[in-house]
């Protein structure tokens, strides 16, 4: 008995009992779709993250307060020391001290309410220098940027996201336009150009100050020369790790601390938030798939179940094969190939379903998926193989069945 | 091209024209610790071109001597050889192949696949005995014109009668031109008129030097061969030749 002959007598067999054969299949389909769409999820979240991190601007270090582990071997949380000032900021800039450190932009960051003509809107008030545009890699679409001048005289002018200026005037064509924030009126003298949106913040609802009208006029109190960040840039990428050791060291100076696993601030790279936030989600990906493949070992277990039915059900034709001269390895790829086709269609169906979610999905999530042409090829391989493995206790079953006892069966 | 390939000789038997012999051929069955000898050394010979019947009543051994000739079953002690291959000691796969090329069945209960039609259902000895696929259609055609169903090709067990379908079973045992037809109560579940209607292909068959063993329980079946074997109690009673 050739293949196609095999493959013919296979598919006529599954086509013989549609609502059966379709159920068997959905068990299939539904893990395969399931299994490609988890997968996909996960890529999909690992590359936002990624691209999110990436959008903070190149050859980054990130300086952030507190964040460090005591001689307990407590670790902090991040942002829970004030410990960055502007004097750190300053000593990184210095050319002399740190020759790899390409600029430096302080922040001090506060979720604050801003107001223009009467609409209120709370958005994270940035207080920096004229270096940020650059070191966070932005750019103005109209007006123009903070310059030193405005730092050094605390001069109350502000630049604003296009989101924060849609909300507050309606329009992105505020160059001119006055805003207020904590009781004092600022000017509007540049809007930054749209950096898009990761899924939890607005990088264009913003609103950015220079650094001393920030500390003096707005923020006040103990904290008010606190900075939430500082990004340093290396002078170039193949500079980063320079720039980390020369900041690393400087601000344990400054800060008199002489053992570094006791520093009160931490320096990552993009690179190091990048593998820690795509480990994050490949561990998730990984749990999610586990669960999405035990649906397919239960479908996996219901076309077992129904080739054992089908083997029942057909114990005459395969007493009459047999004894027509059909060895038993015919009858048992005969019965291997249903179970196969079964898996194959199940996987195909499946894959056809997932790619469709995993196109409409994203448009209602606001999550990226990634389907790789290897994860469906791969799941569709997959199923049949499902199918071919679970089918062989019944094909074995069937091929041992002996001809007179088969033949004689009611 | 149909007639040439049916009308040829079935000249499958040894030098001697024999189809069948057995020797002193016992067959027990044992479930548990209970033995049951259905087959007590029974010597047999069939001709090539021989037309016999084997009768007897239910427990008589004769179902197990129909699956022996059958190479369904194998024997306990004794020796089997059938056209001249002895098949005492062939294993499954083998038995396969010798059920393949030396035999076709005809059953009582037709045992056609319902899902099939007439000629798929013909041509499946030739599937497995890897004919290519152009051959196998024409013969199994050449078979059902044969059996007089010429017009049935394409029809599927469900719209034939019991007759016809026994017929289209007939078309199946003889395409793969067997060194013997062995039919097991072939009229069991047929009306008189189809009944009449087997058998007289059955005669035409062996007519033409077809070697045909059919067992059957029913006087008048039987008296249709020109042998008639008596079986009881797993030994032969009597092998005589039928007059008519």
């Amino acid at each position: 008995m050739t293949w196609s002959e095999t493959l013919r007598t296979g598919w006529a067999a599954v086509r013989g009992h549609k609502l059966r054969s379709m159920l068997t299949v959905l068990g299939i389909l539904i893990g395969i779709a399931a299994v490609i769409l988890t997968v996909g999820l996960g890529l999909g979240t690992q590359k936002d993250v990624s691209q999110q991190i990436s959008a903070l601007g190149s050859n980054l270090l990130i300086v952030t307060p507190g964040s460090s582990t005591d001689s307990d071997g407590v670790r902090g949380g991040f942002g829970t020391g004030a410990t960055l000032t502007r004097s750190d900021a300053d000593a990184l800039s210095s050319e002399v001290n740190a020759p790899d450190i390409g600029a430096v932009a302080p922040e001090k960051e506060s979720s604050l309410s801003v107001e223009a003509n009467d609409t209120n809107w709370t958005t994270t008030v940035v207080g920096t220098t004229e270096d940020w545009l650059d070191v966070r890699s932005r750019a103005v679409t109209s007006g123009e940027f903070l310059t030193a001048d405005d730092d050094a005289d605390g001069a109350t002018v502000a630049v604003i996201g296009a989101t924060t200026a849609t909300e507050l005037f309606g329009t992105t064509n505020v160059v001119g336009q006055q805003l207020t924030i904590a009781d004092t009126a600022f000017t509007i003298v540049g809007v930054l150009d749209t950096a898009g949106s990761s899924t939890d913040t607005d990088l264009d609802d913003l609103v950015v100050i220079p650094l001393t009208t920030a500390s003096d006029t707005v923020s006040g109190g103990f904290d008010r020369n606190s900075l939430t960040t500082i990004y340093v840039q290396a002078a170039s990428a193949d500079q980063l790790a320079a720039a980390y050791q020369e900041a690393n060291q400087l601000l344990l100076n400054l800060h008199d601390i002489t053992d570094a696993d006791s520093a009160d601030f931490s320096i990552d790279s993009q690179d190091s938030l990048v593998s820690t936030a795509t480990s994050v989600y490949r561990t998730l990906t990984v749990l999610l798939t586990g669960i999405a493949a035990l649906s397919l070992l239960v479908g996996g277990i219901g076309v077992m179940n129904i080739m054992l039915v089908s083997v029942t059900e057909r114990t005459r034709e395969i007493g009459l094969r047999k004894a027509l001269g059909a060895p038993p390895w015919a009858i048992r790829r005969q019965f291997l190939v249903e179970a196969g086709v079964l898996g194959l269609a199940g996987g195909v169906l499946g894959a056809v379903l997932g790619v469709v979610a995993a196109t409409v999905l994203p448009n209602l999530l606001d999550t990226s998926i990634v389907v790789s042409g290897a994860a469906v090829g791969g799941s569709v391989a997959i199923a049949m193989a499902i199918g071919i493995v679970f089918g062989v206790y019944p094909a074995t079953r069937a091929a041992r069945l002996a001809p007179i006892d088969a033949l004689r069966s009611e | 091209m149909a007639e040439l390939v049916l009308d040829r000789f079935p000249g499958e038997a040894d030098a001697d024209g024999t189809v069948i012999e057995l020797v002193g051929a016992r067959k027990t069955y044992r479930t548990g610790s209970i033995e049951f000898e259905a087959l007590r050394g029974v010597d047999l010979a069939i001709g090539a071109g021989e037309y016999v019947a084997i009768m007897g009543p239910s427990g008589s051994g004769k179902s197990t001597l129909m699956n022996i000739v059958g190479c369904l079953d194998v024997l306990t002690a004794g020796e089997y050889r059938l056209a001249g291959e002895d098949v005492g000691e062939l294993d499954e796969v083998e038995l396969a192949d010798v059920r393949n090329r030396r035999l076709g069945f005809v059953f009582q209960q037709f045992h056609l696949l319902p899902s099939l039609s007439a000629w798929r259902n013909v041509e499946l000895p030739l599937v497995y005995g890897r004919v290519p696929a152009a051959e196998r259609k024409e013969r199994a055609v050449a078979a059902l014109e044969r059996v007089g169903l010429g017009e049935k090709l394409d029809n599927r067990p469900g719209e034939l009668s019991g007759g016809q379908q026994q017929r289209v079973a007939v078309a199946r045992a003889l395409v793969g031109e067997p060194a013997l037809i062995l039919a097991d109560e072939p009229t069991g579940n047929l009306d008189s008129r189809s009944t009449e209607d087997v058998l007289a292909l059955f005669d035409e068959l062996h007519a033409q030097g077809r070697t045909i063993v059919l067992i059957t329980h029913e006087l008048e079946v039987a008296e249709h061969a020109r042998r008639i074997v008596f079986v009881r109690d797993g030994l032969i009673q009597s092998d005589e030749v039928n007059p008519r």
